[in-house]
């Protein structure tokens, strides 16, 4: 029995899968402007730079937006289709470089350079308190003060300013 | 005529600029004061001969002198005197002057204002902001003159552009201008450029303060961070206002939903100001406890530079972008300038360092100093991130020939989760204590408003079946803001009790005792409310497309679109135009009827789209026209959008702006206190405490 186990989830994905393409048939305006722009957002042409392609009104991009809802109305996947549009044009029409080879240097730099900082902050700070704690230190007790005074002196302190 | 006054003024600023950059480093180096005298006088003159050579290229710009090659460029007789004089900072030429211009004026004022008090460092004061103007005068004169003309040279296809006739030349004066861009028809790009340049220029002076201080051997005292307080204000408010009008521009004319597009031109804008932000706040501590004084000064020569670098790439167009309107080649100009002056401040920082040992201690991590640290680390985190977003495009085709882009998921996933942090720091930084804090204390302080805002996110993300960030996010916006709230209640409570006084004239005198506070806080109030804004634009926005035939109707939310019919006529300023009417409804009732139009400037080909908004504080309805058939004119596409909450990034950068006034505004009552003492002591001491 529970060699068969690893089948539920494959089971699972399968029906996922089934559900999502009777939404999809069962509507008939599929596929809409809407399923188009969902993946032209992820999308840039290389002619209209930082222009995504769901908002670009260049005759470019709507000849893209069509080619995306053709390839939807074929049945593509939308990780076929942004895939058929980087081998035809290169990495650059994503909008979300990739977390590979070495474009993944511009995730991870970022990501290392706040970690370091962070722990540069942290030793300095400790470096900061072992120094302080080697000056003469001299700790002063403060007596309870009824807020009533406390609030006084607060106000007191503030008109200084 | 008056535009060759202008050159001839212009190129006197130059002299002048090169001669108070040259001998005023001499006289601070010889102690020689009637050189310095001289260096000053000419720094001075640099301001008006610039005012005049401004006022001679907007008068050209006014009278269409299209003879003058900018001119023609930028303008044409369609435009409005208004639209004219705006053109000023529409193109290449133009804005270099412009800026030049607002540096001599900030160097004029800072002058006439700290000079008694900071003879030692005037010097070098001079030399570093003249250098500066200098270079931007140099490059206005030598490689972007706003005054050359246009020259019909025999045998020549296009007429020639010189400040001198080529030989055999004839002046050419074209008939009409190209015309100002048309997406800069804006007020929001009226105004943006002008404030961005005085927020980037306003930096300037406090970088030339530093560096004074540097060369002087007084970099230890804090002489330079006080006299520039509210020069760095001024700049840091300017540059904010920048960044708000640019937003506002983007949200009115580009025609996407957004006000923020992580653009390079964007990111070069916002990186100068991050760094300016953590200068704002680590020059506090420096003030007040002695500490971070080479972190501050390393803070304000990477905004310096930051600044510079805004200009190049806005400039420059070295980073392709929508923005980039102008190519040309100043690009190494500005490198070499951006380099040597970085290294240079970088060496003088090296320099100084032995003098620079602060009286570091740290009493615990559980302190106002180690928050300020931490705050200020994810602000050179953000700023890095998006420096490095930023440039990789260039270096990633340099270094393996791929072309990829970086777009606004980077920018979002990398800077989000920082962004709220820093969020969360601004709320509770005003709790720690200086030196220690009480964790005790701090929990009892905090614990009101962290389940107030628990229970609010939960009650409206359950309520609106809101994404996990949405409610994460609306957690923090009300924790923060509660906690801020809360700061003010207490000095109102304060005052209410002690001197019986009613809550609004407590809330008056609160803020009027101490303006650096309060208006802090106000700005953080604003942040706040742009964090809101973001957060809508971030989870809860809502957007449809589709096609709609007359009498057709789309949804989205609560709203539906009717389509009742298009129009075209020719509009001003040379455009055809395409307008939609529809109308509004609200579960079925009609709330009005909007007309978004797509606007074809005719001489520029370019089309702009033009939004037609319903707005409120809760939403935006934001209607697009998209596309429409030619024959017939019967069916139209319409894109919909609902942007929650996204005036509130408009109302807190009145708040912001409204803050810095008051932070930046001397304490009104210089009150001065009498402390009666003991008898025993009494002679004829008085203590006197004046407002800070």
């Amino acid at each position: 029995m529970r060699r068969w186990l690893f089948l539920i989830p494959l089971l699972l994905a399968l029906l996922a899968m089934t559900a999502i393409v009777q939404a999809q048939e069962g509507n008939p305006d599929f596929p809409s402007d809407d399923d188009v722009n969902v993946i032209a957002k992820q999308l840039y042409c290389p002619v209209c730079p930082n222009t995504p392609l769901d908002v670009c009104e260049t005759q470019a991009c709507q000849d893209w937006r069509d080619e995306i809802r053709g390839q939807l109305a074929a049945g593509w996947t939308e990780a076929q289709i942004l895939n058929y549009f980087v081998e035809q044009y290169g990495e650059r029409v994503l909008a979300e470089p990739r977390r590979q080879g070495f474009t993944s240097l511009v995730w991870l730099l970022p990501v290392i350079l706040t970690l370091l900082g962070l722990y540069v902050l942290t030793r300095i700070l400790k470096s900061w308190k072992i120094a302080q704690a080697r000056a003469p230190a001299f700790e002063v007790e403060s007596p309870p003060i009824p807020p009533e005074t406390l609030a006084k002196i607060e106000e007191e302190v503030e008109d200084m300013w | 005529m008056i535009a060759n006054t202008g050159l001839v003024a212009l190129i006197l600023a130059f002299g002048l600029a090169v001669y108070a950059t040259v001998f005023s480093a001499y006289a601070g180096w010889r102690r020689d004061s009637a050189w310095l005298l001289s260096a000053r006088n000419a720094a001075l003159a640099v301001f008006p001969l610039l005012t005049l050579s401004t006022f001679a290229l907007v008068y050209s710009l006014v009278t269409r002198d299209f003879s003058i090659s900018y001119v023609a460029d930028v303008s044409s007789r369609a435009m409005s005197t208004f639209l004219r004089v705006t053109a000023l900072w529409g193109g290449q030429e133009g804005s270099i002057l412009f800026w030049a211009w607002l540096m001599s004026g900030f160097v004029a004022a800072t002058l006439l204002r700290n000079w008694r008090q900071h003879l030692d460092l005037m010097p070098f004061v001079i030399s570093v902001a003249m250098l500066t103007t200098g270079f931007f005068v140099g490059l206005a004169l030598f490689l972007a003159n706003p005054f050359a003309r246009l020259w019909e040279v025999p045998g020549a296809a296009r007429a020639l552009v010189a400040i001198f006739p080529p030989a055999e030349a004839v002046q050419f004066m074209p008939a009409d201008g190209r015309g100002l861009n048309p997406l800069l028809r804006h007020f929001g790009m009226i105004g943006h450029p002008p404030t961005t340049y005085l927020g980037f220029t306003g930096f300037v002076i406090p970088f030339s303060f530093a560096m004074a201080a540097l060369i002087t051997g007084k970099a230890h005292e804090d002489t330079w961070i006080r006299a520039t307080r509210r020069w760095t204000l001024v700049a840091w408010v300017f540059l904010s206002i920048g960044l708000i009008l640019g937003g506002r521009w983007a949200y009115d004319v580009l025609g996407w939903g957004g006000f923020w597009g992580w653009d390079p031109v964007e990111n070069a804008m916002l990186m100068p100001w991050l760094t300016g932000t953590a200068f704002l706040h680590s020059v506090m501590i420096t003030e007040k406890r002695g500490m971070l004084k080479v972190w501050s000064l390393i803070l304000i020569i990477l905004t310096y530079a930051l600044a510079l670098f805004g200009t190049f790439i806005t400039r420059t167009g070295v980073v392709s972008s929508v923005h980039a309107f102008a190519q040309s080649a100043l690009g190494p100009a500005f490198f070499i300038f951006i380099a040597v002056t970085f290294i240079g401040s970088l060496y003088l920082l090296l320099r100084a360092l032995p003098t620079l040992k602060s009286e570091h201690e740290l009493e615990s991590f559980m302190s106002r100093e180690a928050v300020f640290l931490l705050q200020n680390v994810l602000f050179l985190a953000i700023t890095f991130a998006v420096f490095w977003g930023t440039v990789f495009p260039m270096i990633s085709e340099l270094v393996t020939g791929t072309k990829i882009t970086v777009g606004p998921p980077y920018f979002k996933k990398v800077t989000g989760p920082l962004f709220a942090l820093l969020l969360l720091l601004m709320g509770v930084a005003p709790l720690f204590a200086w030196r220690k804090q009480s964790a005790q204390r701090l929990g009892k302080a905090l614990m009101a408003p962290f389940l107030a805002a628990v229970g609010l996110a939960l009650g409206l993300g359950l309520l609106y079946d809101m994404h996990p960030g949405a409610i994460f996010g609306l957690w923090l916006v009300t924790f923060v803001f509660l906690t801020i709230a809360l700061e003010f209640w207490k000095g109102m409570r304060a005052r209410m009790s002690v001197r019986n006084e009613a809550p609004w004239t407590a809330f008056v005198r609160l803020l009027d005792r101490n303006h650096r506070r309060y208006g802090g806080y106000i700005v953080h109030l604003g942040v706040v409310m742009i964090a809101l804004g973001i957060l809508g634009d971030a989870y809860l926005k809502q957007e449809t497309q589709g096609p709609l035939a007359v009498g057709e109707v789309m949804t989205l939310g609560d709203y539906e679109l009717r389509f009742d019919g298009l129009v075209q006529y020719p509009g001003s300023d040379g455009r055809e135009v395409v307008e939609a009417s529809t109308t509004l409804m609200r579960n079925g009732e009609v709330i009005r009827e909007l007309r978004p139009r797509r606007d074809y400037f005719v001489v520029q080909q370019q089309p702009v789209t033009i939004p037609a908004v319903y707005s409120t504080l809760g939403a935006d309805v934001y209607v697009l026209l998209v596309g429409w058939e030619e024959i017939g004119l019967r069916s139209s596409t319409f894109k919909l959008y609902i942007n929650p909450l996204i005036n509130w990034v408009w109302i807190g950068g009145l708040f912001m702006i409204l803050g810095t006034v008051i932070a930046a505004w001397g304490t009104s009552h210089r009150r001065d206190v009498t402390y009666t003492l003991p008898s025993q002591f009494r002679s004829n001491v008085v203590v006197v405490g004046g407002s800070g």
